[in-house]
């Protein structure tokens, strides 16, 4: 017996992991098994599943947006622990990740659908009518994605140095030169990892967005829901759109892998 | 879509899961097991289109009482997520659809035996109580600025609204297709929508949920329905006892009668 055996990996540990793997791979590999090569890229070329892809693609950036515009702000709020009740928004910012999605749906039905609490103010006042509309589709995102973003960068507030915060302070540093130059650069990755995050979980939405926005090709039909109507009448197209979206958000994280990584690891 | 819709995909997603298990045990126990056609016991899982939500737990009360033992479980859904389901082996005993053409699909991939027309239904137009948008008539539906809800063409209910849509030269810019009728009606209860295009049966089973326009029979689609025992259905012989009973005892088209559906012969 010598020191290094000791430090091989234990057998309880690597049994479980391979099968975590996988658990997780088999289904991936089988889609692409059952793929319909020879027509794939006609089915994925098609003009319905081209709006289907955009409509996703820029929804979902949308709602990154709006979510780090506001998200990155109430992480810093939470992290400083600066609002009253602190620990009770938390949690409370955090339900949509727990909830179902479908769940979700009917919540921002019962605030944002025309007979809604806020919803029916904005139909009855401005004619403005969210459910069914492409904007619907990004409130649904946001709504479901933007605690990914919130909870990554609390994390990543918190646990990094105050010294260099309070040394541009006594600098002379204004509030927004400090968030600015010196806060928001420190959590760069963590900015990152909680965008990526954020993203992809808004590019997968289904259940709040087909239940709150409606299934209508073009407006309210992102990639997840047109694979489901799809379901219904063709698998082989179904399984096209699904490889499309599983390639699209395959070739984000890798391309965000380094900071993805470093970011994850430090919140 | 439904809450309930996505929990019983979810169930039965599990169900496949541990399919082959299940399967294997009784597969082993089958040989042994003498013929007995009378007795008719276990539970019955009936994948049944979701026009039949509200009618076939009636049905299937009087078909438990007439054979004590037995117990009916029902998977209500769009019928062709039903098929796709059976298609991918679910444990199901009898498939009924809310149409010819998706029922097809389970027979010509040879999953289910000869089916049985049972009922028939056709299309109305629903609207939240008080009628919002004061819709008449289908012409109504076109109207700039009436959000419509109805079917997916992929489902039965979606095939005969866009054939009733032809059949009166009415072109209609829907704000969501469903793909399962129940999910319309919601739509319509929930005052979400200005109308939906809906089965006779769906506006007669929302009660005074809903308002309602007739469509005149000349002008209106049908659709028929059948029912059929899934191959290698694991309570085969209560499956064939359902499907026969549903089929051919008077009081089930009396029943069907009540809620709304017509006779399909």
């Amino acid at each position: 017996m010598n020191g290094r055996r000791a430090a091989a990996p234990p057998w309880f540990l690597i049994g479980p992991g391979v099968i975590a793997v996988a658990f997780l791979v088999v289904p991936l590999i089988a889609l692409l098994l059952q793929a319909p090569w020879e027509s794939f890229a006609s089915i994925i070329s098609t003009p319905s599943a081209m709006d289907a892809l955009r409509l996703s693609l820029v929804t979902s950036l949308i709602a990154t947006a709006i979510a780090a515009v506001i998200g990155i702000p109430l992480a810093w709020l939470l992290a400083r622990e600066i609002l009253p009740g602190t620990r009770l928004i938390r949690a409370l910012v955090i339900v949509p990740l727990l909830l179902p999605p479908v769940v979700s749906g009917v919540a921002l039905l019962a605030a944002f659908g025309r007979r809604g609490s806020v919803g029916g103010f904005l139909f009855d006042t401005f004619g403005i009518q969210l459910p069914f509309t492409t904007t619907g589709v990004i409130l649904a995102e946001t709504f479901v994605a933007m605690p990914f973003l919130i909870i990554t960068l609390e994390g990543a507030f918190r646990s990094f140095d105050r010294r260099f915060e309070d040394a541009a302070v006594t600098l002379g540093a204004s509030p927004w030169t400090v968030f600015r130059r010196i806060t928001i650069p420190l959590v760069g990755p963590s900015i990152i990892a909680g965008a990526a995050l954020c993203w992809a979980r808004a590019l997968g939405e289904f259940g709040a967005t087909i239940t709150f926005a409606g299934n209508f090709p073009g407006v309210t039909q992102t990639m997840p829901l047109a694979v489901y109507t799809a379901l219904e009448s063709d698998r082989d197209i179904a399984i096209a759109l699904s490889i499309l979206l599983l390639a699209v958000s395959v070739a984000v994280l890798v391309a965000l892998r380094g900071n993805y990584m470093r970011g994850a690891a430090r919140s | 879509m439904s809450v309930s819709r996505v929990l019983l995909a979810w169930s039965l997603a599990t169900a496949i899961t541990v399919t082959p298990l299940v399967g294997a045990g009784a597969a082993g126990a089958a040989p042994g097991r003498p013929a007995a056609p009378q007795q008719v016991s276990g539970t019955v899982t009936v994948s049944a289109a979701s026009s039949l939500t509200d009618v076939f737990p009636v049905i299937a009360a009087a078909f438990m009482k007439k054979y004590p033992g037995t117990n009916v479980k029902f998977n209500f859904g769009g019928s062709p997520a039903l098929v796709e389901q059976i298609n991918a082996g679910a444990p199901v005993d009898v498939l009924a659809t809310a149409s010819e053409p998706t029922m097809w699909k389970a027979v010509n991939a040879g999953r289910v035996n000869a089916p049985f027309p049972f009922a028939k239904n056709s299309m109305a137009i629903a609207m939240p109580p008080g009628n919002p948008a004061g819709i008449t008539g289908l012409s109504d539906l076109s109207r700039p600025g009436v959000l419509v809800a109805v079917c997916a063409v992929a489902v039965p209910c979606g095939a005969a609204t866009r054939d009733v849509l032809k059949l009166n030269s009415v072109v209609v810019k829907p704000v969501t297709l469903e793909l399962d009728v129940r999910d319309v009606l919601g739509r319509v209860m929930a005052d979400e929508v200005d109308a939906g295009i809906v089965y006779v049966t769906d506006v007669k089973a929302a009660g005074g949920k809903v308002t309602s326009v007739t469509i005149p029979p000349a002008s209106n689609a049908t659709t028929t329905y059948p029912i059929a025992t899934v191959i290698g259905a694991p309570n085969a012989e209560a499956a064939r006892a359902f499907v026969m009973y549903v089929r051919f005892t008077t009081s089930v088209q009396g029943i069907l009668r009540a809620y709304g559906f017509a006779r399909p012969w």
